[in-house]
């Protein structure tokens, strides 16, 4: 399909959005993420079960906490979808990226250019 | 085990607030079974701590240290050579862990991390339920492995009271009355008979009101 | 069987009368006028009146207090002692202190716990049960010996009461429960307040067959309904109680301005009925609040005057 998806998107692929932790959301906002969104299977279509449901309380878990530390936790996001959803994919991905162009840029990623 | 809960991130950072050199210490045991203190939460408040001081232009190094045990001395003793590049210490293991660091390293400060709530099972991943209260005399031999000292909201010896209700406690539906669980397991164990053994006065001084208790076993020391 | 206390509630039961008791709760305040006013509404209609110890965990003017205030003006006070809030010393204490005013008749319960009141906060104590408690005052009546051992100089003389409730689970422990505070010592039993007459009957049977009727005086809890709003609270709200739909239907039944002698109707009809009950020994009225019908139900349960036996 070579459909167009915002080119500053870094996509990491991961077998399942289960094995997303908390930790890797976190440390990609330290080390200056704007945003991280998680794509995984449609709920109730887990190939391992409930991997995405996982996925979805762990991004849950680091809004909490980007909220607590004033990073700001709707730059972290879960989204679901079909692997045959390819424009829905990129639609995704368009969305995330004005969102977050909205929000601005990562406070953390300021504050370390600040400190340096 | 020991069941811990995480303290909420506002109290740590209250509780470190005027420190710049802090060391996250992790502990392998219990609290890593109830993802409370373990190497990944150690990784997680430390990650959070470090973007919320750069967030507020405060320069704090934090590091993250786990050890196997930390109320045993020859683990603490492992980060003794590295412990001058801190100014403070938050554990994330139980009150033990924080109490035992505090008494080794005389002028740190040790803040705990965590909230140690008591000593459970785990009944399934993210649900962890009381079992012991470590009273120091046993009498689960008597209420058919069942403890109401633990499991009874008013640690009644001859229960139920006149509060149980279709099995659960009259303080709130989700507990289940201790007493109702010690009928069902004797009449399983058919021993409904032992019920009516009274249960005489318990001596508290092995519990928490004969003071801080020990265990000596001239046996095992040198 | 023959009085071992000066009692007056055990008089009247070992010589085979009916007795009749009921209660104050004293008052959130340090006013002793409201505890006289309840009593002076009830004291001709009853043999003893028992006087709650922080009743659902609320903070109220201490019930010894309160005793002996009915004691100052000549009447019998039940000291009723929860578990939840004194350790064994302050029990023993509070005991010498009561038998000090020769107060007679003590209440022994374990007490509902903190949630419930204005202290959900604080610590319970429970360092004895209400089990151990009969034990407890029958030891330092029966051995004039404190729980450490020594000598106790004019020990109490309590008769010693406690509560059962037969609504409560599991049900088949209910019975062997009332034979445990038997063996435990006590003389007198206060029920829970009793809607469920079958039920209740169907506990006395069990009662009777291990001849435990023989060993303690029962005396059966009422407490009339005021309101369906009240029943309904009961049936759903109070933990152990046990409110058959019937009553809310009876009650419904009749306008809203009669619900409250409909309550006073079904509570007397309940007394009438288990007033021929083989191991009922008497009544433990409980009008919450309501002090001042007591002297109407009491009489048209057909149990006034009341005995004397000094």
């Amino acid at each position: 399909m070579r459909l167009q998806y915002p080119s500053d998107i870094k996509i990491i692929l991961v077998p399942c959005t289960g094995k997303v932790d908390l930790i890797h959301i976190l440390h990609s906002f330290e080390k200056g993420a704007d945003g991280v969104y998680a794509v995984g299977c449609l709920e109730g279509d887990c190939h391992y079960n409930s991997g995405n449901l996982r996925a979805r309380k762990r991004v849950e878990q680091a809004q909490k906490i980007l909220d607590t530390i004033g990073i700001g936790g709707e730059r972290a996001q879960m989204y679901n979808l079909s692997s045959s959803e390819g424009p829905r994919f990129a639609q995704i991905a368009v969305e995330m990226d004005e969102k977050i162009r909205k929000l601005g840029p990562n406070p953390i990623k300021l504050a370390k250019k600040r400190a340096a | 085990m020991i069941v811990a809960d995480k303290k909420p991130i506002e109290e740590i950072i209250e509780e470190i607030k005027d420190h710049e050199k802090i060391l996250i210490l992790g502990c392998n045991e219990c609290v890593t079974v109830c993802e409370a203190g373990g190497k990944k939460e150690v990784g997680v408040l430390a990650s959070a701590l470090r973007m919320y001081f750069l967030n507020e232009g405060k320069e704090v190094k934090i590091d993250e240290v786990t050890l196997e045990r930390q109320c045993d001395h020859e683990y603490l003793e492992e980060i003794r050579d590295s412990m001058d590049q801190y100014d403070a210490v938050v554990s994330i293991a139980c009150g033990v862990g924080v109490q035992f660091m505090a008494e080794k390293y005389h002028d740190t400060p040790i803040y705990p991390g965590v909230n140690t709530c008591f000593m459970g099972v785990t009944e399934k991943r993210g649900l962890w339920t009381e079992r012991c209260q470590a009273c120091g005399e046993c009498i689960l031999a008597t209420t058919g492995g069942i403890c109401p000292i633990t499991r009874c909201a008013k640690r009644v010896l001859n229960g139920p009271c006149g509060g149980s209700v279709r099995g659960s406690c009259e303080i709130n539906k989700e507990i289940d009355c201790a007493w109702q669980l010690i009928v069902d397991r004797l009449k399983s164990l058919n021993r409904l008979d032992d019920y009516e053994t009274l249960c005489p006065l318990k001596d508290w001084s092995t519990d928490r009101a004969g003071g801080p208790r020990k265990v000596v076993r001239e046996d095992l020391q040198q | 069987m023959k009085a071992k206390t000066p009692s007056k509630l055990e008089k009247i039961l070992a010589a085979g009368h009916m007795a009749v008791t009921s209660e104050c709760g004293p008052p959130r305040g340090s006013d002793m006028e409201v505890i006289v006013e309840k009593a002076n509404l009830i004291k001709d209609h009853v043999d003893a009146i028992n006087i709650t110890d922080n009743q659902t965990s609320v903070t109220r003017m201490s019930s010894l207090a309160a005793c002996i205030q009915l004691k100052l003006m000549g009447l019998e006070p039940v000291l009723q002692m929860v578990t939840r809030d004194r350790n064994r010393i302050a029990l023993q204490s509070d005991i010498l202190g009561a038998a000090a005013f020769d107060i007679y008749n003590i209440l022994c319960l374990s007490g509902d716990h903190q949630s419930f009141g204005d202290c959900p906060t604080g610590q319970n104590v429970h360092d004895i049960d209400s089990m151990q408690l009969i034990q407890t005052v029958r030891h330092m009546r029966d051995d004039g010996k404190f729980l450490g051992g020594d000598d106790i100089k004019r020990p109490p003389q309590m008769y010693v009461g406690a509560a059962a409730n037969p609504f409560a689970d599991p049900f088949d422990i209910r019975v062997p429960r009332l034979a445990k505070k038997v063996a435990a010592g006590v003389e007198f039993i206060q029920t829970q307040c009793i809607y469920n007459l079958d039920k209740f009957e169907e506990w006395m049977k069990g009662v009777r067959e291990r001849g435990l009727h023989e060993k303690v005086y029962i005396l059966a809890g009422m407490t009339p309904m005021k309101s369906v709003g009240m029943a309904k609270y009961m049936q759903k709200r109070v933990p152990g109680m046990d409110v058959p739909d019937e009553i809310i239907k009876r009650l419904q039944g009749v306008e809203k301005g009669q619900q409250a002698a409909e309550g006073i109707k079904i509570c007397i009809e309940a007394m009438q009925r288990l007033k021929e009950v083989e191991g009922v020994a008497g009544f433990h009225v409980m009008a919450i609040e309501w002090e001042e019908k007591v002297p109407e139900i009491v009489e048209a349960a057909g149990l006034h005057p009341r005995p004397n036996v000094d």
